[in-house]
């Protein structure tokens, strides 16, 4: 199949590959999808003063949108309060990078993947919301 | 005609070192026709037109003729009796007709087919058909290697089988069942045996007296001649009788009717002819091609895996799974080398190949694989040039993957509960 310019810049190009260590407890980290399933995504943040993301990382196993999808979420969510960047929606993703209905599953796991980071990031500083209620 | 056994140049290592990319290695899906092949067509497409069924006149007579040799160097290449080749469309019809054919005619007095869980599609669909029809089907397993165990294939046959149809190659590995042991168990058995040989005649020894086969199924364009025709022989002594799929005119005895495409009988004539030729010469080069690219390899980085027995495989086949890289990024990363992947993300239906879960490998490992078939044309500097393509990019990609970091940081990935989607 062929492939949209976009989804082919972010595979050929990447950013924001790599990871940060996930103990350190200004990292949020988030794990999502499953090996058997042909797609896993690792998506870190880095959260600094006002609970704003001043850096994001991402390793993904997956096909070229799944690549693409967590590239451009990483993109997306820098500088962005984590408030704001857990309203990153999969449709957004998969619209910006206009992909077919069969790979729409890749940018769902790109949104999961940054609600992750920011659920664990949460947990470990105290903000869980629901642990505090 | 051209002499079949004038080398013209191709596949020789002394092609001029200039490369087409993207380099196709993807001969198992088709190949391109052998420039002797489509010389030998040229003429049936305008001055020789005539339709082969046409009685009255020369343009008939020299169509038919020529469309009666061919059918001889087909017959000669597998050891057959000319009488028993009938054209088809291709590989896909030819399994339906053999199958459906066969259930049709004898289904009052036996109900039964055994197949494996590797074949074709075509054979698999083929199959389901039937059991809606109310014939049994039994799918065999293989073993990790691909292989049928002749065992299991023995116990699973009953007073009430028809026919036992196990192709000779595997499309997507290569790997070679033991014909003549299957052939010779089927024949002592009483029962029918049919092969999807697509992928493997022209390029292994195929020999329906030695090999007890009594239909098989034969593909024009995965042996360098063209698309739109194949052939199924069906044995005359002892007789299988088929009830045709096609009703019409009557050709092919019946079998298939339907005027035949002259040219494209010529060059599956052809093709087969240089095939018989060239066999032995050729399966030797490409041994030592399939070689390189395997040292060349799996030597070189580690966990890639051979998808099915290395031995028991035609020589221009390699399958490999390269674990922590999916197989379609995989795919785009390489795209200077036109190869083929069983990653889920390359079907429609997001399932792993279900060939590769036959034998076993992991769901995990089947998203990770490539086909690589390389064949007539593929030159050694191809093959270098594929060799240092995929190592570039597996090791960028793994780069990129989470499993390979966790790996390499010591982590079981069995371990992990991920959470399925």
């Amino acid at each position: 199949m062929a492939y949209n310019d976009k989804v082919l810049d972010h595979y050929e190009n990447p950013r924001n590959v790599g990871s940060f260590d996930k103990a350190d407890p200004a990292i949020g980290t988030g794990l999502v999808g499953a090996p058997a399933c042909g797609d896993v995504m690792k998506l870190q943040i880095r959260v600094g003063a006002g609970g704003v993301i001043e850096d994001a990382k991402f390793k993904t196993f997956g096909c070229g949108s799944a690549i693409a999808s967590s590239s451009l979420v990483t993109e997306w969510v820098k500088g962005k309060t984590i408030d704001e960047a857990e309203r990153v929606k999969n449709t957004d993703i998969a619209q910006h990078l206009a992909l077919p209905p069969v790979k729409i599953h890749c940018s769902v796991l790109a949104e999961d993947a940054i609600k992750a980071a920011i659920a664990d990031y949460r947990a470990k500083s105290g903000l869980d919301k629901a642990k505090a209620s | 005609m051209n002499d079949p056994a004038s080398s013209n140049g191709h596949g020789s290592d002394a092609r001029p070192n200039i490369m087409t990319l993207p380099v196709y290695m993807d001969y198992q899906a088709t190949t391109p026709c052998d420039p002797r092949v489509v010389q030998s067509m040229l003429p049936y497409f305008t001055e020789k037109f005539g339709n082969p069924h046409s009685r009255s006149h020369k343009y008939g007579w020299e169509a038919e003729e020529a469309v009666e040799h061919a059918r001889g160097q087909v017959a000669a290449l597998i050891g057959a009796d000319e009488r028993e080749i009938v054209y088809t469309s291709g590989a896909t019809e030819s399994n339906n007709l053999a199958l459906k054919g066969l259930a049709a005619f004898y289904k009052d007095r036996k109900d039964h087919i055994i197949t494996t869980r590797t074949e074709h599609k075509c054979v698999l669909d083929s199959c389901r058909h039937l059991e809606q029809d109310g014939i049994k089907v039994t799918y065999l397993p293989v073993k990790p290697d691909g292989l049928v165990d002749l065992d299991v294939l023995a116990q699973a046959i009953t007073d009430r089988t028809l026919v036992v149809s196990i192709m000779a190659v595997n499309n997507e590995i290569g790997v070679i069942q033991p014909i003549a042991a299957i052939g010779k168990l089927c024949r002592e058995r009483g029962v029918f045996f049919h092969t999807d040989a697509a992928q493997a005649v022209g390029k292994i020894p195929m020999d329906v007296e030695a090999m007890n086969i009594d239909l098989m199924s034969i593909s024009g364009h995965k042996i360098y001649g063209p698309k739109g025709i194949g052939a199924l022989y069906v044995r005359r002594k002892p007789r299988v009788r088929l009830k045709a799929l096609i009703d019409g005119g009557g050709q092919e005895r019946g079998m298939r009717s339907g005027t035949l495409p002259t040219p494209l009988c010529v060059g599956l004539g052809e093709a087969c002819a240089i095939a018989q030729v060239v066999m032995a010469a050729e399966n030797e080069r490409l041994r030592r091609l399939q070689r390189r690219l395997y040292e060349g390899i799996v030597k070189a980085i580690p966990d890639v895996f051979v998808n099915g027995d290395l031995e028991h495989r035609i020589p221009g086949n390699l399958n490999l799974s390269f674990a922590y890289v999916e197989g379609e990024s995989l795919l785009m990363a390489i795209k200077d080398v036109a190869v083929s992947s069983g990653s889920a993300c390359t079907s429609a239906s997001l399932e792993p190949s279900y060939v590769l879960r036959a034998l076993g490998v992991d769901e995990e490992l089947a998203h990770t694989s490539i086909r690589f078939g390389i064949g007539r044309f593929t030159t050694e500097a191809e093959v270098e040039f594929a060799i240092e393509t995929v190592l570039k990019h597996v090791g960028r990609l793994r780069e990129m993957s989470p499993l390979w970091e966790m790996v390499q940081e010591g982590i079981d990935l069995k371990s992990i509960q991920w959470a399925e989607h």
